[in-house]
C-alpha cells in the first residue's frame, strides 16, 4: 500500500443544502451503467457535505464527484471520477458526476491536450478520494471509540469488524466533515481496485442520445444575441474597408463593427494563435438573420507584407515569430519542401558514422513521404458565449485550455483574473483545435461592445478557413544495408511548413549503429497548431511504411525485423537519449502478432503491420485489406495497446477504435490545399472525411496487462495505423503509397 | 417574414420567420430544440438529421416554407423516455465519444429501421453514409443499429 502526501489545503467546512429541496428526483440518465429505468432514479440528499473540492457526499450516501478537465470526447468525464470513486470506495451507482468549475488552486492542469488528463490527474484524483475516505474512517473511529486502523470500508459502508459496528458514508459524513484534512493518506493496492479496470458507460450517455443541451453551441441565456465574424478570404490578406450599408438595414440586425482580437503590441500566449486579428462582426437576433446580413457586407481586403509577432511558447520562453507576407500556393509549398529536402538540414542527432555506413553499403533504399495541411473539423464548429460587463466577464463554451484563455481574456479586456469566469461545456470534438481560443477573446470583445450577452457562432466555412491547421510535412528516409542485408545505417531528414515533424530520439534511434536525423522548416503565414498527435500523425506512418520496405529488401518478416531492432535497442542501445522503452514497444508488436494470428495469414487477406510510441503510450496495428470488385476495403484492424493500467476498458476500447478510424480516414481522404492564400476546401463537399462505408468492418483492440500508472489514449492510436494501412495497401495493390491523402494517387477504395 | 404552423414532435407550433429559414435554425433558435445539431449547413454531414413524415431529412437545407403539413420529429421527440430501441442500443454499446453527431446518427438509424427492420451490413452502410462522425465511432454505430434491429424484432 502506497502512502501519498495530500496537497488539499484546509478548507472551510462547507455544507450546502440540497439542490432544490430534499425531494428532487434525479433521472437515472445522470448515471453510468444500465439502461434507464424510472425506478432507478436517485433521491437527492437533504444536505451535502463537501469533503474537498473534488467531491461532496449527501446525508443519504449519494456522492457528487467533480470531473476537473475539459471533456472533448476522450471520456474523462467518466474515467476521471472513476479514479476518485475507487479510492473513496463508493458504489458507482450512487455517484453523480458534474463538470468542475475552472479552479486552478483546487484542480491540477485543467487542460485537454497531449493525452495527459489521466496521466497527470492520476495522483491528485486518487488523493482526493483517499483523503475523503480517510476522513470518513477517522470519523467512524472517533464515534465508535475504536482505533482508526480497525475501520475498513466497502462500497460506501464503514465497518468495524471486531465490534460488528457499521455505518454508511451518508450516516458518517457530517462527522467526517469536521475531521481535519489528513497530511498523508494511504492509497489502495492495484489488486484491490473494484472500479478502475471495469467498464463504466459514459455518464452523459442518456443526455447525448436524447438530445439534451450539453454543448457550447446549445447554450443560451435570456437576452442573448447571435454574433458572427467575417475574416479575410485568404492568408496574407487583411481588412481594407467595410461597406455595411445594406447589411445594417436587414431584419434582426443589431450592430455591425470591427474588432481587433489582439492589438499589435499585445504579447501573445502560445494559445493566442490567429492569422486574422482584425475582423468584421455582425450581431443580430437569430443565426439565420446574421448569416444573411453577413452575406450582404461589401468587404475589401488587401495583401500585407512581412510582420513579427511577440509570443510566449508553451514552455514559457519568449519568442518573436516572423510571418512572411504574400499569398501562398500548395504547388509552391511542394516545390519549396522538395528543394529544402535536397539540401543539408540541421543535424538533431548523429550516432556512429552514418556517412561511412552509406558509402560502404551494398544496398541503399531512399524514399520520400509527404502529407498536406489538415483542418481539425471538429463536428461542433467553434463558438463561445460571452457576457461582459464592467464588473465581470462570463464565458461559456468549448475550450481545451480554459486556464490559459482566462489569462488572455483578462489581459485583453483589462480585467483582473478573478473577474473572468469560464465555464466548460461538453465539446463536440477537440483534436487540438480548441487549444487555441481566439474565439473566446472575440466573443468577449463583441459582448463588451454591444453590452449584451452574445453567442459567437462560426459556420463550417468559417471554421475550416480560419487556420490553425496541421502543418504540411515532408520526410526523406534512407537505409543502408550490407551484403548480408543487415541494416547498418539509417538517415531521416524531415521538415514541414512551417515546422518539422521529426522526433530524432524515437525508434529506430537507439537500434541502429549509424544514425543521422536532420530537420528543416519553411516559414508561412498560414497559422498552424497541434492536431491529434502532433507531428507523430505524419512521421509514424512515413517511418513505419519505410521500415516495411527495408524489411522487404532484407528478406525479413516485417514484425521480426522490428523486433530484432528493438532487441538491440533494449539490450545494447545506441546513444543515451532514446525516448521510448524498447521492451514495451516490442510488447505491443508481440501482442498484435499473436492476436492477428500473423503467422497464419489468409490467402485473400492483405496484411500490413506497424508500431509506434507517442504521448507515453505504445500501439501496434495489423491492418487487413480485402479486394472487392478490384477495390481495396479495410476488413479488420488489430490494435495492441500498452497504456499502463486501463481505467475504463469500454471507453478505452472506443477511443482506440476511433483513433484507428480517424487515422485511416485522414491518410486516405483528407487534405487542405491553397490557391493564392485561400483554402480550396471550405466545407465537407470538398474536404473529405471518412464515412461509414469506408470504415473498417471490424476493429479488435487488446491491451497489454499492466500495473504501470496509466497514460493517455486520445492521440496514440491515430499515428501508427497509417503505416499499417499503407503496408497493407501495398500487399493488396502491389503499389507503395507515399503521398497523403493516398486517394490522390487514385486508389479507388471500395 | 411569414407565420408558419409546424407540427413538431406531435405539437403544433407557430413561428414567424423568413420563408427561407432552414428548419434547423427554426428548431434551434425559435423553438429551443437544440438536440438537432449544426455541422455543415449544406446537407453533407448529417448532424442536423430530423424525420419529415418519418423520412430522414437534413434540416439545415430544408426551408421552413417547404414543410407544409408534414410532421417534424426531432431527437427530443423520438421517444417519450429516451427508450426508442435505437437509443437503447446506443447506450448499450456506449457509442458516443464527443457525442455531437450522435443525434443525427440516431435519427438516420431510426428512419432506416422503420423502413427496413432487417437491414444487411451494406444497407446499414448506405443509410448511415451521410452521417459523419469525426471521432470515428462507425464500428459501434453499425453494431448498435444491428442491436436496435433485434430489439425491434423481439
Amino acid at each position: 500500500m502506497a502512502t501519498i502526501k495530500t496537497s488539499i489545503g484546509r478548507r472551510e467546512f462547507l455544507k450546502s443544502s440540497a439542490l432544490a429541496g430534499g425531494g428532487l428526483m434525479l433521472s437515472f440518465s445522470w448515471l453510468a451503467g444500465c439502461l434507464p429505468k424510472e425506478k432507478d432514479a436517485l433521491t437527492m440528499p437533504k444536505e451535502w457535505f463537501e469533503l474537498n473540492g473534488y467531491l461532496k457526499i449527501g446525508d443519504n450516501g449519494v456522492v457528487t464527484i467533480m470531473s476537473p478537465n475539459p471533456e472533448i470526447g476522450q471520456n474523462v468525464k467518466t474515467s476521471m471520477p472513476m479514479i476518485v470513486a475507487e479510492e473513496l470506495d463508493v458504489d458507482w451507482k450512487n455517484v453523480i458526476v458534474e463538470q468542475a468549475p475552472l479552479n486552478t488552486t483546487v484542480f491540477t492542469r485543467q487542460l485537454a491536450g497531449g493525452s495527459q488528463s489521466i496521466r497527470q490527474g492520476w495522483k491528485s484524483l486518487r488523493m482526493a478520494g483517499a483523503t475523503a475516505r480517510t476522513m470518513l474512517r477517522e470519523a467512524a473511529a472517533k464515534t465508535w471509540h475504536v482505533p482508526v486502523g480497525e475501520i475498513t470500508t466497502e462500497a460506501s459502508v464503514l465497518h468495524h469488524k471486531p465490534s460488528g459496528k457499521s455505518a454508511t458514508y451518508g450516516e458518517m459524513v457530517s462527522a467526517a466533515a469536521k475531521i481535519e484534512v489528513p497530511k498523508e493518506v494511504e492509497l489502495k493496492n492495484n489488486s484491490d481496485f473494484k472500479i478502475i479496470g471495469t467498464s463504466r458507460n459514459n455518464v452523459d450517455g442518456k443526455k447525448i442520445v436524447t438530445g439534451q443541451p450539453l454543448f457550447g453551441l446549445d447554450y443560451r441565456k435570456e437576452g442573448m444575441l447571435i454574433a458572427m465574424i467575417a475574416h479575410p478570404p485568404a492568408f496574407g490578406m487583411k481588412l481594407k474597408s467595410v461597406d455595411d450599408s445594406q447589411a445594417r438595414s436587414m431584419p434582426g440586425i443589431k450592430d455591425i463593427f470591427t474588432i481587433q482580437t489582439f492589438p499589435d503590441d499585445y504579447a501573445q500566449q502560445w494559445c493566442d494563435v490567429t492569422s486574422f486579428p482584425s475582423l468584421v462582426v455582425v450581431v443580430g437576433n437569430t443565426t439565420w438573420e446574421v448569416m444573411n446580413a453577413r452575406k450582404a457586407l461589401k468587404l475589401e481586403w488587401e495583401n500585407f507584407g512581412d510582420y513579427n509577432i511577440a509570443s510566449t511558447t508553451f514552455w514559457g520562453t519568449k519568442e518573436s515569430i516572423k510571418v512572411p507576407g504574400g499569398l501562398e500556393n500548395s504547388t509552391q509549398h511542394s516545390q519549396v519542401m522538395a528543394q529544402l529536402s535536397a539540401k543539408p538540414g540541421t543535424v538533431v542527432r548523429q550516432d556512429g558514422n552514418p556517412q561511412a555506413a552509406f558509402k560502404k553499403a551494398a544496398k541503399v533504399i531512399e524514399r520520400t513521404y509527404t502529407a498536406p495541411f489538415l483542418a481539425h473539423n471538429t463536428m461542433e464548429p467553434m463558438n463561445f458565449f460571452a457576457h461582459v460587463t464592467d464588473e465581470k466577464a462570463e464565458l461559456v463554451g468549448p475550450i481545451q485550455t480554459p486556464e490559459y484563455m482566462e489569462k488572455s481574456v483578462a489581459a485583453r479586456l483589462g480585467l483582473p483574473l478573478e473577474k473572468i469566469d469560464i465555464q466548460m461545456k461538453r465539446q463536440g470534438g477537440g483534436f487540438g483545435r480548441r487549444l487555441y481560443g481566439h474565439f473566446l477573446v472575440e466573443a468577449a470583445l463583441i459582448s463588451q461592445k454591444v453590452k449584451a450577452p452574445i453567442k459567437l457562432v462560426y459556420t463550417r466555412e468559417d471554421d475550416m478557413t480560419f487556420g490553425i491547421y496541421r502543418p504540411a510535412y515532408h520526410a526523406l528516409y534512407r537505409a543502408a544495408l550490407d551484403a548480408d542485408n543487415n541494416l547498418i545505417g539509417f538517415h531521416v531528414k524531415a521538415g514541414g511548413i512551417p515546422e518539422s515533424p521529426l522526433f530524432a530520439n524515437r525508434f529506430p534511434a537507439g537500434a541502429v549503429e549509424n544514425y543521422l536525423a536532420e530537420e528543416w522548416s519553411a516559414p508561412s503565414n498560414i497559422s498552424i497548431g497541434a492536431f491529434r498527435a502532433p507531428s507523430s500523425n505524419f512521421i509514424a506512418g512515413a517511418e513505419q511504411a519505410f521500415l516495411d520496405e527495408v524489411a522487404e529488401a532484407s528478406g525479413k518478416d516485417p514484425i521480426q525485423f522490428r523486433l530484432d531492432l528493438l532487441d538491440r535497442a533494449a539490450n545494447n542501445p545506441v546513444g543515451e537519449k532514446n525516448q521510448y522503452e524498447a521492451k514495451r514497444l516490442a510488447g505491443v508488436l508481440e501482442l498484435v502478432r499473436e492476436k492477428s494470428n500473423w503467422a497464419q495469414g489468409q490467402p485473400d487477406m492483405h496484411r500490413g503491420v506497424s508500431a509506434y510510441f507517442c504521448h507515453d503510450s505504445y500501439v501496434a496495428n495489423v491492418v487487413d485489406i480485402v479486394m472487392e470488385e478490384n477495390k481495396p476495403r479495410v476488413e479488420k484492424v488489430y490494435c495492441a495497446v500498452d497504456c499502463g493500467i486501463v481505467v475504463n476498458p469500454i471507453a478505452a476500447t472506443n477511443l482506440v477504435e476511433g483513433g484507428t478510424v480517424d487515422g485511416i480516414g485522414h491518410a486516405l481522404y483528407s487534405g487542405l490545399t491553397f490557391t493564392n492564400g485561400a483554402p480550396d476546401q471550405t466545407n465537407f463537399n470538398k474536404y473529405r472525411l471518412i464515412r461509414q462505408r469506408e470504415a473498417p468492418r471490424a476493429i479488435d483492440v487488446s491491451f497489454v496487462p499492466s500495473t504501470v500508472d496509466p497514460t493517455g489514449l486520445g492521440e496514440p492510436p491515430f499515428p501508427p495505423v497509417i503505416g499499417a494501412l499503407s503496408n497493407a495497401l501495398y500487399k493488396a495493390t502491389g503499389k507503395r503509397y507515399y503521398q497523403q491523402p493516398f486517394l490522390r494517387e487514385e486508389i479507388n477504395m471500395l | 417574414m411569414a407565420t408558419y404552423t409546424l407540427t413538431v414532435n406531435g405539437k403544433k407550433q407557430e413561428v414567424n420567420v423568413d420563408a427561407q429559414t432552414p428548419v434547423l435554425w427554426v428548431l434551434r433558435d425559435h423553438l429551443n430544440l437544440v438536440g438537432t445539431k449544426f455541422g455543415c449547413g449544406m446537407a453533407q454531414c448529417g448532424a442536423c438529421t430530423i424525420h419529415l413524415d418519418g423520412t430522414a431529412t437534413r434540416s439545415c437545407s430544408l426551408p421552413v416554407s417547404a414543410v407544409g403539413e408534414m410532421e417534424i420529429t426531432t431527437i427530443e421527440g423520438l421517444s417519450d423516455h429516451g427508450d426508442h430501441p435505437v437509443q437503447k442500443a446506443w447506450l448499450e454499446h456506449d457509442v458516443p465519444q464527443c457525442g455531437y453527431c450522435q443525434a443525427g446518427q440516431i435519427m438516420s438509424a431510426a428512419a432506416l429501421l422503420k423502413e427496413n427492420p432487417n437491414p444487411t451490413d451494406e444497407q446499414i452502410e448506405a443509410a448511415m453514409n451521410g452521417n459523419i462522425c469525426r471521432c470515428g465511432t462507425y464500428v459501434r454505430i453499425k453494431a448498435a443499429v444491428k442491436t436496435a434491429a433485434q430489439l425491434i424484432n423481439e
